[in-house]
């Protein structure tokens, strides 16, 4: 299967968006080879603002330069959203002006540089704020399909994307604010966002190899969260798993959680980094270490069941 | 305009901040005071603005970075014609336009939300350069404080504002030399200030006395320095026009109770 990291599609897509509409700017902060807005860079140099190694006043600059009309992508790594939190908050969302914020390296898969720049709690701070969208898309076709739609609407919108190369799937009918059922399945559900989506699929080729069979919702939207698609699985399945690259304090898991409580669901559990940080490795072995990959899920799910 | 009419206005201004201040019975009457030079000279003499076309995209801007003496904003947007004298009332208070501080989503005639210490001029930096960008040729103004420019956030705007040659960019740091905790130097030195900012790149002028109308009617309209930021230098006094006001840190973030509302009122007149 072909492989792409998301952040590599966000290049791409910020090319094409600036390609139809001149609007469209994009900010960085020293970081462009990494988030690849390079290609933009290259493309459409009047329109690409290097900010220097200054994420608060990319930021503050994006939303200055929004009130002028533009639509500013501003680009760094995930991490850095509780950098420049301040500003996310009360430059951009608090007068709901129109930025843009593509984060990349989310997550422990960033690899070797380790705990110090892995975002683990970026879609709890993001997802907390009034008139935020929130998308993690789940692969490169996704990702092409969020920067279109945080183009289109107006206000602030957050687009967590990956480093590393991950499955490119057949593309998915795409609306914004919905999710997307990947395999039906009626013994158990396993709700999931972003990369985690191919070891999900993993763990349910493993659950059905035993017999059972698990639905897999994905969700590229957290904010506003398809909170019928959810219900309408956990009253089905009654067993519940959430799957993500993030605290389990404050992304998916929680999102659903708030949306399925008087479900009356008879399992609820998940799965993702148990409130520690990360540490360096190669993306493989962190996912093991942190018990994510396919098998490792499966066993969890196994236990609960 | 001339300088009598603009010092009438300002005097206005400075009741009207003493005004809401009592009503709401908090805000920030010190750093409104000491500003109240510079938004009249702004409103009514420098910018490019007109209250009925309040959203003309080529109007110029003005971003009060200094959030909190959102009172001196209140008073010279109402004294502009902005909206009217009896939204005082509601200064602070519920449902009300004039929020604790500036929000451009409710106030009429305010350009950018502030009060988060250091944005503003970052805001404003990137007005200035979507303006270049989008071929608009107003200007953008920002008012900083003096203790705000210890927040990085001024200096990361400052640079960014000489790398992309923004003469488009006016920023006024109201230097009445106070803060919370007291002067700038038992706080948190900011040296050599002036230095400082050229140093940054800006084009600098410094006014003697920032509350001397014709002092800084002078320095807004000096021509801009084609290539280059401006950064004008107001040395002011802070609560300026009360006399139990003037220099005293405890009216940084203090409302005037009755009595001494009607005292600085007295003091006022004219």
């Amino acid at each position: 299967m072909e492989k792409k990291a998301v952040r590599v599609a966000y290049g791409e897509a910020l090319v094409k968006l600036g390609e139809e509409n001149e609007k469209v700017v994009v900010l960085d902060a020293d970081l462009a080879s990494a988030t690849m807005t390079n290609a933009f860079k290259k493309a459409y140099p009047d329109r690409f603002f290097d900010c220097g190694i200054a994420e608060a006043n990319m930021v503050d600059m994006a939303a200055g330069m929004s009130t002028m009309g533009l639509i500013p992508f501003c680009s760094t790594f995930a991490v850095f959203a509780g950098r420049n939190y301040d500003q996310i908050r009360n430059g951009v969302c608090y007068p709901k002006f129109n930025v843009k914020f593509g984060f990349s390296h989310a997550g422990i898969t960033l690899g070797e540089d380790g705990g110090s720049h892995m975002a683990i709690e970026d879609i709890a701070i993001m997802r907390v704020l009034p008139g935020m969208t929130v998308f993690v898309p789940s692969d490169a076709n996704e990702c092409y399909r969020c920067v279109e739609a945080a183009a289109k609407i107006e206000g602030p919108v957050y687009i967590r994307t990956s480093r590393l190369a991950t499955p490119v799937y057949d593309p998915r009918p795409f609306t914004a604010g919905k999710g997307t059922v990947i395999r039906d399945g009626s013994d158990c559900a396993i709700f999931t966002c972003g990369i985690m989506l191919e070891h999900a699929m993993d763990a349910a080729e493993i659950l059905e190899s035993k017999g059972i069979h698990a639905a897999i919702v994905s969700f590229h939207t957290i904010k506003p969260f398809d909170e019928e698609l959810a219900r309408t699985y956990a009253a089905r399945c009654r067993k519940v798993f959430t799957v993500e690259e993030h605290s389990v304090i404050g992304g998916l898991g929680d999102t659903v959680a708030s949306a399925i409580i008087c479900g009356g669901v008879e399992t609820f559990r998940k799965i993702g980094i148990n409130d520690v940080f990360g540490q360096s490795g190669k993306p493989a072995d962190l996912l093991k270490e942190y018990e994510l990959t396919g098998p490792q899920i499966a066993e969890k799910i196994l236990k609960d069941l | 305009m001339d300088i009598q009419t603009l010092e009438k206005h300002a005097r206005q201004v400075r009741r009207d901040i003493i005004t809401m201040t009592a009503a709401a019975g908090s805000g920030h009457p010190g750093g409104s005071l000491s500003s109240t030079e510079a938004f009249v000279a702004l409103y009514f003499d420098v910018m490019n603005i007109d209250p009925a076309d309040e959203k003309n995209p080529n109007r110029d801007r003005f971003v009060l970075s200094k959030g909190h003496s959102a009172p001196g904003l209140y008073g010279t947007l109402c004294e502009r014609g902005f909206f009217s004298r009896e939204e005082f009332a509601h200064f602070r208070q519920l449902h009300g336009i004039l929020q604790g501080h500036p929000d451009v989503k409710k106030c009429p005639g305010v350009d950018a939300s502030t009060g988060s210490l250091g944005q503003g001029i970052s805001i404003a930096a990137g007005m200035a350069l979507g303006a270049k960008h989008t071929g608009n040729k107003c200007r953008v103004y920002t008012i900083i404080g003096d203790g705000e420019s210890q927040e990085g956030l001024v200096w990361e705007a400052s640079m960014a504002a000489a790398h992309y040659k923004l003469d488009n960019l006016t920023v006024i740091l109201d230097h009445n030399g106070l803060q919370i905790d007291g002067s700038n130097d038992e706080v948190m030195s900011l040296g050599d200030i002036k230095a400082k900012a050229i140093a940054f790149g800006y084009d600098v002028i410094e006014v003697q006395d920032g509350n001397d109308m014709k002092q800084v009617v002078e320095a807004l309209h000096t021509p801009p320095c084609p290539g280059k930021p401006r950064y004008i230098i107001l040395n002011t006094l802070k609560g300026k026009g009360v006399s139990f006001m003037e220099g005293q840190v405890g009216w940084h973030g203090k409302a005037p109770n009755a009595e001494q509302a009607e005292q600085a009122l007295k003091e006022l007149e004219g």
